[in-house]
């Protein structure tokens, strides 16, 4: 079956990965359809972009099996990067280039010729939002129009499957707004998406399956509703303030279950009632109810935050 | 086209927008050297090997910029490429791999050294200091010459954790060869034991041919002298391209 016919994008099975002594991808199984987005969640050192790594070929698996549209990784690596779109963690556009040179360049790279780069680049700049800004240096761009560079840049050899590695961290929330737009645009285009991130919002809005990992382990994968409904509680309370701890004491059984991370209590319940009842009249504390979210199905899993560095 | 022309080409785009201060500051140099000695120091030497002293100083000169080059931009500048601006990274998850990476840049400071060489040839002919059409030969011969500069100077980046470490190189390496291979003084006047050691120097190799091809004299032990460039240029080319496998695929 040739590369464009493969239902099965990526699949995975005992994958692991070691340096010396250290454990840093540890037995990781899973598999991504066409079309599908997968959103791998996890905190710094989790081994998310050392998995990713391995998919391209540019890190070597200690042991497992990788299978990349239907090709053995890494022996075929380089065939199968002919199809594949990165957009690494830190940019790494060439800032010796223009926007248009940058774009050029990289499509070189994939041995595609001259004039049909040279028809491509105006709808790339265009999805890139940068339809003016051709001829401007890599320097003079903010880090959003960075961003959406390089994501239009990874579009340069129409790719079957796109790897983003935290494509929004550090942007400001506009900025990241519309990133997220262009890859919602690239998933109903038939694309298929996998996304490491450590914004549970970026996940629970993008992506139709999440990984969650830790410590080279997958913890557990799903839809993000379904893995919120099988961990959580459907309500959340947290709790912060100098009483806060006080008030646990006497009051934390009315809670199914209670996480502290940091300085926040975070209760949960199926009744949140009796809950913001007892909250209501206490001082030297604040609190906030919401429904549960992913990154309380993270904090249950790891006893850790998204963000918070492994 | 082959598809580790696209990482040449890259470079050659690059080196098109800075074309002439590049020229400039590399050209400049060599060409001082030429006057200064040639002149300078070529009025109280007198002839030398029977010939002027600019004479024969022109053709150690022109391999000495090739090589100048071709370490340069294998050190420097490749280094920036894969550590600072990441840009070998970019180009690893396309279909490229470590082996085009390192051809393209090999190819480029072959280019480069070739770049430099020319100019001086050229203000070589212009002082009277090449003999006859022969000396065109000495293009192909810097190509070569960049090739065995650029390999070496690309395993010493493998191991480059920091600009610092190129000092080492330029200081314990590239000094001593640009001083001890007969670019500006004829060999057989040192002691014996430097002799046999310049004979390890590719740039040695290099003054050679080109000397010969620049003043006219007969050419002699051509295929040796090749010979122990092409080994420093492919033997460094191999043992780069394993250096930076190591290195950038974990």
């Amino acid at each position: 079956m040739n590369i464009e016919q493969h239902q099965l994008i990526v699949q995975v099975e005992d994958l692991c990965k070691r340096f010396g002594d250290r454990v840093v991808v540890d037995g990781v199984s899973f598999s991504v359809r066409r079309g599908e987005c997968l959103g791998l969640l996890g905190p710094n050192g989790a081994g998310k972009t050392t998995l990713l790594r391995m998919l391209l070929g540019t890190a070597i698996p200690s042991a497992g099996r990788i299978e990349m549209l239907g090709r053995p990784v890494p022996s075929q690596a380089g065939a199968v990067r002919a199809h594949i779109g990165v957009v690494p963690q830190l940019d790494n556009l060439d800032p010796d280039f223009s926007v248009v040179e940058n774009l050029y360049i990289y499509g070189r790279y994939f041995g595609l010729p001259r004039r049909k780069l040279e028809a491509q680049i105006p709808a790339l700049l265009e999805f890139a939002a940068l339809p003016e800004r051709g001829a401007a240096k890599i320097g003079d761009l903010s880090g959003g129009m960075k961003r959406r560079l390089t994501l239009a840049r990874a579009l340069i050899n129409d790719p079957q499957l796109l790897i983003l590695d935290e494509p929004t961290t550090g942007l400001d929330p506009q900025a990241r707004q519309l990133i997220w737009r262009r890859l919602r645009q690239l998933l109903t285009q038939g694309k298929t998406l996998m996304i490491t991130t450590h914004y549970m919002e970026e996940a629970e809005r993008l992506c139709d399956r999440v990984m969650v990992m830790d410590n080279g382990r997958i913890l557990t994968t799903g839809s993000p509703a379904d893995l919120i409904r099988a961990h959580i509680e459907p309500h959340v309370i947290e709790i912060y303030g100098p009483a806060a701890e006080a008030w646990l004491a006497r009051e934390g059984r009315l809670a199914q279950r209670v996480e502290c991370v940091g300085e926040t209590v975070f209760c949960y319940a199926q009744d949140e009632k009796p809950l913001l009842q007892s909250l209501s009249g206490e001082k030297g504390l604040r609190f906030s109810h919401r429904p549960a979210n992913l990154e309380d199905v993270f904090v249950k899993l790891t006893g850790r935050e998204l963000g918070a560095a492994g | 086209m082959k598809q580790w022309l696209s990482v040449w080409q890259r470079n050659v785009l690059v080196w098109r927008k800075l074309a002439l201060p590049s020229l400039v500051g590399n050209f400049g140099e060599p060409l001082l050297y030429l006057l200064a000695l040639g002149y300078g120091l070529g009025a109280f030497v007198g002839k030398v090997q029977g010939m002027p002293y600019i004479v024969f100083l022109a053709s150690g000169i022109v391999c000495a910029s090739a090589m100048n080059a071709a370490t340069l931009e294998g050190t420097y500048s490749a280094y920036v490429r894969m550590s600072v601006q990441q840009t070998w990274e970019g180009i690893l998850v396309t279909p490229l791999g470590v082996r085009d990476v390192v051809l393209g840049e090999l190819a480029w400071t072959a280019t480069k050294a070739l770049i430099n060489a020319a100019p001086i040839l050229l203000v070589a002919a212009l002082l009277g200091a090449v003999h006859d059409w022969r000396a065109l030969w000495v293009l192909p011969l810097a190509v070569v010459v960049g090739l065995t500069f650029g390999a070496m100077a690309l395993v010493v980046t493998a191991f480059a954790r920091g600009f610092d470490f190129f000092l080492y190189y330029a200081t314990l390496v590239i000094t001593p060869m640009f001083l001890l291979s007969g670019v500006f003084f004829p060999l057989h006047g040192m002691p014996e034991f430097v002799q046999r050691g310049a004979q390890f120097l590719p740039l040695t190799h290099a003054v050679e041919i080109v000397r010969p091809l620049m003043t006219g004299q007969p050419l002699s032990q051509v295929a040796w002298h090749l010979m122990v460039l092409a080994a420093y240029a492919l033997g460094g080319f191999a043992l780069a391209v394993w250096l930076f496998r190591k290195r950038l695929i974990t």
